[in-house]
């Protein structure tokens, strides 16, 4: 292909040089990228304008029960009262949200921190191990990957099983412990430990495969060189690999962030959909206040208040993108 | 002190490739062991589930764990098989998933062609608007979008499901079929056009091949998104006719209790197409994910 390429590039240039465009091909290179777009617009908007609309909407008013009845059956109930930042203030005001914002982050930073390490580590062991554990392990780490979320949470549910759960076998026939009938979810750090083994469960995969994949990537002349010119082996690695290899370990990073920080059906399904208020994420927390306190304004507020948290955090994501997407 | 002194002038005085040779098999085992340590930590739920699936009830329910499923028995995998809307459940998957995959390869490539090569106005607030979207907490938008869905009437349709699924999974696909699309150069297909293509022929002989392995890796990475996705579906179909396969799957959980064994046996089950596409185009996938990031 490539050489196929450099055999016609003369002749090409000869001719574009006499090429002039006529006028309606040119029009439809200005309306082009725009008609390419399109579709991907069309959907996306169709699907979601109203719905983050409405987010903004709710979260300046006042909507509660009544307000819901009379948006559905009209005259009865109340209608939804614009309330300006009142919402945002009570959250600002209210001690829950700090210790729930607090936890979130802590939350996100093990679980961002713990599936960043363990993925890498076995993106770049799968490039050291021999053959037939590196398909092994490729397999395994697609099995995972493949597994609905729901199954997922439900596995390691069963694995921490008060009364039959093989973790509490296995940690007391270790001696780590008198774990016969330990209930997980007693302590909220136990709790979080659960929730944390089947985020970063199902995370690894994902880095996992994608690191391996850009280490392959990283020419092998370039490293023999600076071998051969006395480099280290830490020296190589700090000078040549890690720049090679940190824009995708930005995007691995912030994708993490973006997901880590959104948990809520590990949460929400390991508390038997009844999460108790020590359990609260951001994302349960605005869940609660909209579906079960039914107190829509505040949840729509949360919500914002956790997509702004997020876009901030990702300044850095969303640079490295605008950078290395420049068009060519 | 001399001890350190020796350690740090130790790689000056080796010589580089007899070090690398010894580094490598030393470094080899080393990664063998600690693989096969994670490996098992990764593997062992997934063995678990397996293994419960062809345990007898009374052996699942043991304080000593039975660890390997003999005597085991196939009535789970019955009992899934002919549990209420099963096959009925698979083809709504099939037919949500196919039509994702779909729509979502052909608007997104359309899109990423125009984000890889060409410049044009708004080009960068599109690119934040596709990374933005990915940053809403999904849960907060459940009955906003129903209330889209009822205006459009397809609220409990299929294609509703389908669409919810699209916008979700449009950005993500853009992004990684961008990366494809700017690593195949431009050069080429004018080339051919110059040798006497036409701009279609040139595409479909000169960049579509080179992009073949793109398509494959986005439509497997929409296929896993809406082949798994559980709380859309869940919201937006009412009939039990049209439920989708993982809403099938949680019908083993209620409130009174789970079928462990029918709920392994079913997910065992699922999972087998989704294990074979993957192990078909694994690689390809991985490097879409990375095109573009690395090189360019």
């Amino acid at each position: 292909m490539a050489a196929v390429g450099t055999e016609l590039q003369p002749s090409r240039r000869q001719l574009a040089s006499r090429r002039r465009l006529p006028l309606r091909q040119r029009a439809a290179k200005v309306g082009g990228p725009y008609l390419l777009i399109l579709p991907s617009i069309v959907i996306i908007l169709a699907v979601l304008a109203y719905p983050i609309y409405k987010l903004f909407e709710l979260s300046f008013q006042t909507y509660q029960l009544p307000q819901l009845i009379h948006e559905s059956h009209h005259k009865l109930g109340k209608a939804p009262v614009w309330v300006g930042f009142a919402n945002f203030a009570k959250v600002f005001e209210d001690h829950q949200f700090w210790d729930v914002l607090w936890r979130t982050i802590m939350f996100t930073v093990v679980n961002v921190g713990a599936t960043m390490i363990l993925g890498t580590a076995i993106g770049v062991l799968l490039t050291k191990m021999s053959k037939p554990l590196r398909v092994v392990l490729s397999v395994v780490l697609i099995l995972v990957w493949a597994t609905p979320q729901v199954v997922g949470i439900t596995i390691w549910n069963w694995l921490f099983d008060q009364q039959f759960g093989v973790i509490n076998y296995t940690l007391t026939k270790l001696h780590l412990g008198h774990f016969v009938g330990h209930d997980w979810y007693t302590s909220s750090w136990q709790g979080f430990l659960v929730v944390t083994c089947v985020v970063v469960w199902g995370a690894i995969p994902f880095v996992a495969i994608t690191m391996q994949a850009a280490l392959t990537q990283v020419p092998d002349e370039i490293l023999e060189a600076a071998a051969v010119d006395g480099a280290s082996g830490l020296q190589a690695f700090r000078r040549i690999t890690y720049p090679m290899l940190r824009p995708i370990l930005v995007i691995l990073t912030s994708l993490s962030v973006i997901w880590d920080f959104q948990v809520f059906t590990q949460v929400y399904i390991l508390r038997d959909n009844r999460p108790e208020p020590w359990y609260y994420l951001m994302s349960i927390f605005s869940f609660i206040e909209s579906f079960k306190v039914h107190n829509f304004g505040l949840g729509a507020a949360l919500s914002l208040i956790t997509m702004l948290i997020m876009i901030s955090v990702s300044v850095f994501y969303i640079r490295q993108i605008l950078r290395i997407g420049d068009a060519k | 002190m001399t001890t350190s002194s020796v350690r740090a002038t130790q790689p000056l005085r080796r010589a580089p490739r007899k070090s690398g040779a010894v580094a490598g098999r030393h470094t080899k085992s080393t990664a063998n062991a600690i693989g096969v340590v994670l490996l098992v930590v990764m593997a062992f739920p997934i063995y678990w589930a397996i293994a419960t699936s062809f345990k007898r009830g009374v052996d699942m329910t043991k304080v000593t764990p039975k660890w390997f499923p003999f005597p085991g028995t196939l009535l789970h995998y019955r009992d899934a098989w002919h549990k209420a809307f099963f096959l009925s459940s698979l083809r709504n998957s099939a037919i949500i998933v196919g039509l994702t995959v779909v729509i979502a390869i052909a608007a997104a490539f359309l899109a990423a062609v125009a984000v890889a090569r060409t410049n044009f106005r708004g080009r960068k607030a599109y690119i934040v608007l596709i990374i933005v979207i990915q940053m809403i907490p999904q849960t907060a938008l459940i009955v906003p979008l129903f209330v889209v869905l009822s205006n459009f009437h397809e609220q409990n349709q299929l294609i509703g499901v389908t669409f919810t699924y699209l916008a979700f999974i449009l950005p993500f696909a853009v992004w990684t079929l961008r990366g494809f699309v700017a690593n195949i150069p431009k050069d080429l297909e004018d080339a051919a056009m110059i040798d006497g293509c036409s701009r279609f022929s040139a595409f479909m002989r000169v960049t579509f091949p080179l992009i073949a392995p793109g398509l494959v890796a986005t439509a497997i990475f929409a296929f896993i998104q809406a082949w798994n996705e559980f709380t859309f579906a869940y919201v937006i179909i009412q009939d039990n006719s049209k439920e989708t396969a993982t809403v099938w799957l949680a019908s083993f959980i209620t409130q009174e209790q789970v079928d462990w064994g029918g709920l392994m046996a079913g997910a065992t089950m699922l999972s087998i197409p989704i294990v074979i596409l993957f192990l078909l185009v694994q690689r390809h996938f991985a490097t879409g994910l990375t095109a573009g990031a690395v090189k360019g």
